[in-house]
């Protein structure tokens, strides 16, 4: 490697991909200064556990991406609480809100995505209405249940976020109604049967799950929030969370000139159209070269992955991108671990065990072709199908369904 | 206060104490190479692999249904291999040397 003792590499945004990219960077051989800026004031944290054990178990200090030594450990400098607010490629400068600017070498976008507030009449006033995806988010919502006296929740999207939070909310003693506008919870990533099991996992906890909610309006009454759908139906919330997607935030590099494509697009170095800057993370359009398409990402797996592959990049150890993706959801007892992407599937197979506790795996094939594996306490067909999609390894499907046979590497031949 | 050490798949050796957290918010707290804990140590992504050095397997006792579940097929395991975000810290686990599988 060059060099880079006098270098300056700089990275905006600092949750799983800029910190974890950070810290590779300076285990790859970078010398020179690592400068981490992110608007959001906390040491970074551990951004999943929000909706799900933190919520019930409060324990915001054990659950940091690094203690805060580890970065004086590493000579890595976290600028928080500071909002980037142009990229100056011809000069190979930053600036900042407060008026000052900060040179670079390398420049990394770790900028992520922000919940996406649906354009609802009376959302604007923000008096009991949350999103979840920061600490600050996370800290309002747990103070503001354990404030209310009625704990009425109304959660508007039926996604992991939405779920998530009414499972942990739940078990907060709050009433919680999700209302979700799409026919089926978890619409957009699983299939029905999936769909169907939670919707009837979160009933049988209290929660109410309604499908085919489309919100219109919310309005303030006294004290507390009315919730109304398009089919006139009312729901009292003292407090609602807004679970309904992300956007992308790529405004830094559209204003700066570099390639936006449903996010940033990256080649399979992280490396944008300009030869200095790379991005990582949910904010990237990347090529998955097993799927063989472009995707865009929003998970804990693909910013900590690009993290390394940007950080071997900037070494001039170039690696490809190369991963497949996986993802996890914890709700109530239930461990739901998903691999590989369900994307174009038009086969569903599902794997019930034959032991007491809940457990089955949901198979998604393209005709032959194993391409994800959703599995709900049920590690061995998490760990196996990671293996299979990885091997592109033809499957007897009459076997995987028969669970008489065990999962073993070379059942399903 | 427990004395821990890990053995890195380069040979280092890194001796650490610790009175809570799980071994592998230690090992991360300590930069102790080939233990990351993408998951944030809830037995989700197996980037915390370790083998106990066999003469202290009575200290860190067995693993759960889950663990070994995303341990049995794993080409590092072996039959002291755990997973070191479901180990907690204590004094129970004083002197114990793990070495990092990957």
């Amino acid at each position: 490697m060059a060099d880079t003792k006098n270098k300056t590499c700089v990275v905006i945004g600092a949750s799983h991909g800029g910190v974890n990219f950070a810290s590779y960077l300076r285990r790859e051989g970078w010398e020179g200064q690592i400068i981490l800026f992110d608007k959001d004031p906390m040491i970074p944290y551990h951004r999943p556990p929000l909706s799900k054990a933190y919520l019930t178990e409060g324990d915001l200090e054990g659950n940091l991406l690094k203690p805060k030594e580890s970065y004086e450990h590493d000579n890595i400098t976290l600028k928080l609480g500071q909002t980037v607010t142009s990229i100056n490629r011809a000069d190979k400068t930053i600036s900042l809100q407060d008026g000052s600017a900060q040179a670079f070498d390398k420049l990394v976008i770790s900028t992520g995505a922000r919940p996406f507030i649906p354009p609802i009449k009376g959302i604007e006033d923000p008096k009991g209405i949350f999103a979840m995806r920061t600490g600050e988010d996370a800290i309002n919502i747990k103070n503001a249940v354990d404030a209310s006296k009625t704990k009425r929740v109304v959660i508007i999207g039926g996604g992991y976020i939405g779920l998530e939070t009414a499972a942990s909310l739940n078990k907060l003693g709050a009433k919680v109604v999700v209302l979700e506008r799409e026919e089926h919870v978890l619409a957009r990533v699983t299939a029905p049967v999936m769909s169907d099991f939670f919707t009837d996992l979160h009933q049988e906890k209290g929660v109410k799950v309604l499908t085919n909610k489309n919100v219109v309006s919310i309005s303030k009454k006294n004290g507390y929030n009315q919730v109304v759908c398009d089919d006139g139906m009312c729901y009292d919330a003292d407090l609602i969370v807004i679970g309904v997607g992300i956007r992308v935030n790529t405004e830094l590099a559209k204003n700066a000139g570099l390639d936006i494509e449903n996010g940033i697009k990256v080649n399979l170095f992280t490396q944008t159209n300009d030869e200095n800057i790379y991005a990582i993370g949910d904010c990237t359009y990347h090529y998955n070269s097993h799927y063989q398409r472009y995707v865009r990402l929003e998970s804990v797996q693909n910013a900590v992955d690009q993290g390394k592959i940007a950080a071997a990049s900037i070494c001039g150890k170039e690696q490809e991108y190369n991963a497949i993706p996986w993802f996890w959801s914890d709700q109530y007892d239930i461990k739901l671990q998903m691999v590989g992407l369900s994307w174009g599937y038009n086969e569903v197979l599902v794997r019930k065990e034959e032991v007491e506790q809940t457990s089955f795996s949901v198979w998604y094939f393209k005709d032959e072709e194993l391409l994800a594996v959703d599995a709900v306490n049920n590690a061995k067909a998490y760990v196996l199908g990671a293996r299979f999609i990885k091997g592109k390894q033809k499957i007897n499907k009459t076997k995987l369904v028969d669970s008489s046979i065990p999962m073993k590497p070379t059942s399903f031949l | 206060m427990a004395k821990i050490t890990f053995i890195t798949s380069d040979n280092e050796t890194i001796t650490v104490e610790g009175n809570s957290g799980s071994v592998m918010e230690l090992a991360v707290k300590n930069n102790v190479k080939g233990i990351d804990g993408d998951c944030g140590g809830v037995c989700s992504c197996a980037t915390c692999h370790v083998h106990v050095e066999p003469e202290f397997t009575s200290k860190t006792g067995e693993a759960s249904e889950l663990e070994s579940d995303m341990l049995e097929f794993d080409d590092l395991t072996n039959e002291y291999s755990r997973l070191s975000c479901q180990l907690q810290v204590s004094d129970d686990l004083d002197g114990v040397v793990f070495k990092v599988a990957k």
